[in-house]
């Protein structure tokens, strides 16, 4: 497991050494083009902030990225191959792996249940509860994840602990791509502050590479390499995080909505 | 139940703040306390507590109630009762119902004699060919319920009442005798006395493993807590839908075979909603949610003869059947109501 150490510049890299890029993805829905021509790549072991206002194509972006929905036009190319992902479960196959929002765990089963969920380890014809429990255990700790017991239900965990089960459960298996959708919004201080040592954890790794959607400027540009800007369905911006700021980014959005408003404005 | 217990002895001594904190002092405190945590712990209670007022309070019940012949009878009421609510369970623990199981029941021995008596078809193959039919019904079930999308509650009414047509049809409502090439094989699944308890126990035994043991139950309990959650994470719910709507409607032919078998006659009257509203009823008593996701087989059971010693209590120590129903309302809703207050109690508990 050596630790690739991102260069942080924002000039495209050779392309091997890419795990993902994006090239030209295009997607409308109906009359409205929720993606006009996104153009991005993610390197070995880098973490990248995707930023945007609502409605600017994150999500459409990391569904599609994910496997959920096709993409209209434009090709994804993972490892230096190009990839057509037919559904969620493929892309997983592949090594991609989402944690949605809604984090998809059930509450009603205990925390190694859900890590297992669909991968459990079975001595036939019963499951492996105490193997699974063991390796789960194993596993939290190795990511730093602090819960009291992997017996509770999930339903007993704060809003952080249910996000770092999920995130667990997303690189518990050989994912290669992690794409963690707004896995900071409406979490208190302290429960952002796990999952963002959590997504550093798995930056000194070295073996995944993160793609997080966020809304906070401030707290990805702490553990992100590197900033993506989505904005009407194209990327606009490309630095590394350590050359721009919460104040730069800030300054771009609301210089985009004066602007927006002042074309209103004018077409009024 | 020893699932609840496990994590619950596991996860004890856990830092303070975590869902089970310091244990309670005396092996007798804790004990009460380690039982008192078993969902199925009321309606344990509730059985004990009906076996005692019928067996040893009330004076006509003193003399009847334990005699041999009378605790078969209690037998005979629960096993088909809890038959049907291990299939009700899983199904009300993956977000559905089947409303059709009792036609199902109805249906299954006079598909047997027919094949028997009109297509000359041998005893057990008719006899398996109609738990097959038990399968066709709940593939039918998952079928307009998970691919076409109606509400399972919806379809199982048609198919039921699809069923209860077909039978009424092709039997001209007619009682029919059982034939003679099953009643060897019949006595081992119906007509032998403890037929229907030993049945009842040994699938009450056998599915409460599945539940809790396999990913069959992990996955049922998955996709009822949260569905889309659960496909998110790969889970086939569909295939999840479909083989609990199966298993359920097998069941139902079973217990409908075994119940003709037992009463010497296929009869069209068997069956239908009672013994599927009764089966209902136990699995809710014995603490199964009705909006999915958690429910347990041995609460079931515990629920089945709950209402079986009710019938049979009531019987013994002779009050009319009138009040029956009335007296079935109240222990449901008062069944719900303690879960609901005991579920709070027990969080409670782990809390302290």
């Amino acid at each position: 497991m050596t630790a690739v150490t991102p260069d942080g510049q924002a000039a495209p890299a050779a392309p091997t050494e890419d795990v993902l890029r994006v090239e030209h993805i295009s997607k409308r829905f109906g009359a409205v083009t929720a993606l006009r021509d996104i153009n991005l790549h993610l390197r070995q072991g880098e973490v990248l902030a995707l930023l945007g206002d609502n409605g600017a194509g994150k999500s459409t972006l990391l569904k599609i990225l994910c496997g959920f929905q096709q993409p209209d036009g434009g090709r994804i190319v993972l490892n230096g191959q190009e990839v057509t992902m037919k559904s969620v479960d493929h892309a997983r196959e592949l090594g991609i792996d989402v944690v949605y929002q809604d984090l998809a765990l059930v509450n009603q089963l205990s925390v190694y249940h859900n890590m297992f969920l669909k991968r459990e380890r079975v001595r036939w014809p019963f499951l492996a509860n105490k193997e699974m429990r063991r390796i789960a255990r194993e596993h939290l700790d190795e990511l730093g994840v602090n819960i009291p017991s992997v017996d509770v239900d999930v339903a007993k965990l704060s809003g952080g602990q249910r996000q770092a089960i999920a995130v667990a459960r997303a690189v518990f298996t050989d994912a290669k791509v992690l794409l963690l959708d707004e896995p900071l919004a409406a979490m208190g201080a302290k429960e952002a502050a796990m999952i963002l040592d959590l997504v550093r954890d798995l930056k000194q790794r070295g073996d995944v590479a993160v793609i997080i959607i966020a809304h906070n400027y401030g707290q990805v540009l702490e553990i992100s390499d590197r900033i993506n800007l989505l904005q009407h369905g194209e990327i606009t911006f490309d630095k590394a995080s350590r050359d721009t700021s919460v104040t730069e980014l800030n300054d771009i959005v609301i210089e985009e909505y004066r602007r927006a408003l002042a074309e209103r404005h004018k077409s009024a | 139940m020893s699932d609840t217990a496990e994590r619950t002895s596991a996860s004890v001594g856990g830092p303070p703040g975590g869902p089970v904190g310091g244990a309670p002092r005396g092996p007798l405190r804790r004990a009460a306390v380690l039982f008192m945590q078993q969902r199925e712990a009321t309606v344990f209670l509730v059985v004990v507590l009906l076996i005692v007022y019928f067996g040893f309070i009330s004076p006509l019940g003193r003399a009847t109630f334990f005699t041999k012949l009378d605790l078969i009878n209690v037998s005979q009421i629960a096993g088909p009762i809890i038959i049907i609510a291990i299939g009700e369970v899983f199904l009300l623990i993956c977000g559905e119902i089947d409303l059709s199981v009792g036609f199902t029941y109805t249906f299954a021995p006079f598909l047997m004699h027919y094949l028997i008596d009109f297509y000359g078809v041998p005893g057990i193959p008719a006899i398996l060919i109609s738990l097959a039919m038990g399968l066709a019904v709940g593939w039918v079930n998952g079928f307009l319920t998970v691919t076409v999308g109606l509400p399972s509650f919806v379809t199982t009414l048609g198919t039921g009442f699809a069923l209860q047509g077909i039978m009424l049809i092709t039997s001209h409502a007619e009682q029919s005798a059982i034939p003679v090439q099953v009643q060897g094989i019949g006595h081992w699944i119906g007509t032998f006395a403890w037929a229907e308890f030993g049945w009842a126990v040994f699938f009450a035994f056998v599915f409460h493993l599945v539940l809790r043991r396999t990913r069959w139950g992990l996955h049922t309990i998955a996709v009822g807590g949260n569905q889309l959650g659960a496909q998110e994470a790969g889970v086939n719910a569909a295939r999840i839908k479909y083989g609990n709507f199966m298993l359920t409607a097998t069941l139902g032919a079973f217990v409908g075979i075994q119940v003709a078998f037992q009463t010497s006659v296929i009869d069209p009257s068997s069956g239908g909603y009672t013994p599927m509203f009764y089966s209902v009823a136990a699995a809710v008593i014995g603490g199964t949610a009705m909006l999915g996701g958690s429910g347990t087989v041995i609460g079931a059971f515990l629920g089945s003869i709950m209402l079986a010693v009710l019938t049979d209590g009531f019987n013994v120590i002779g009050v009319s059947a009138n009040p029956l129903p009335l007296i079935f309302g109240a222990a449901i809703l008062l069944a719900m109501v303690a879960n609901v207050q005991f579920a709070r109690l027990r969080e409670r508990g782990r809390a302290l």
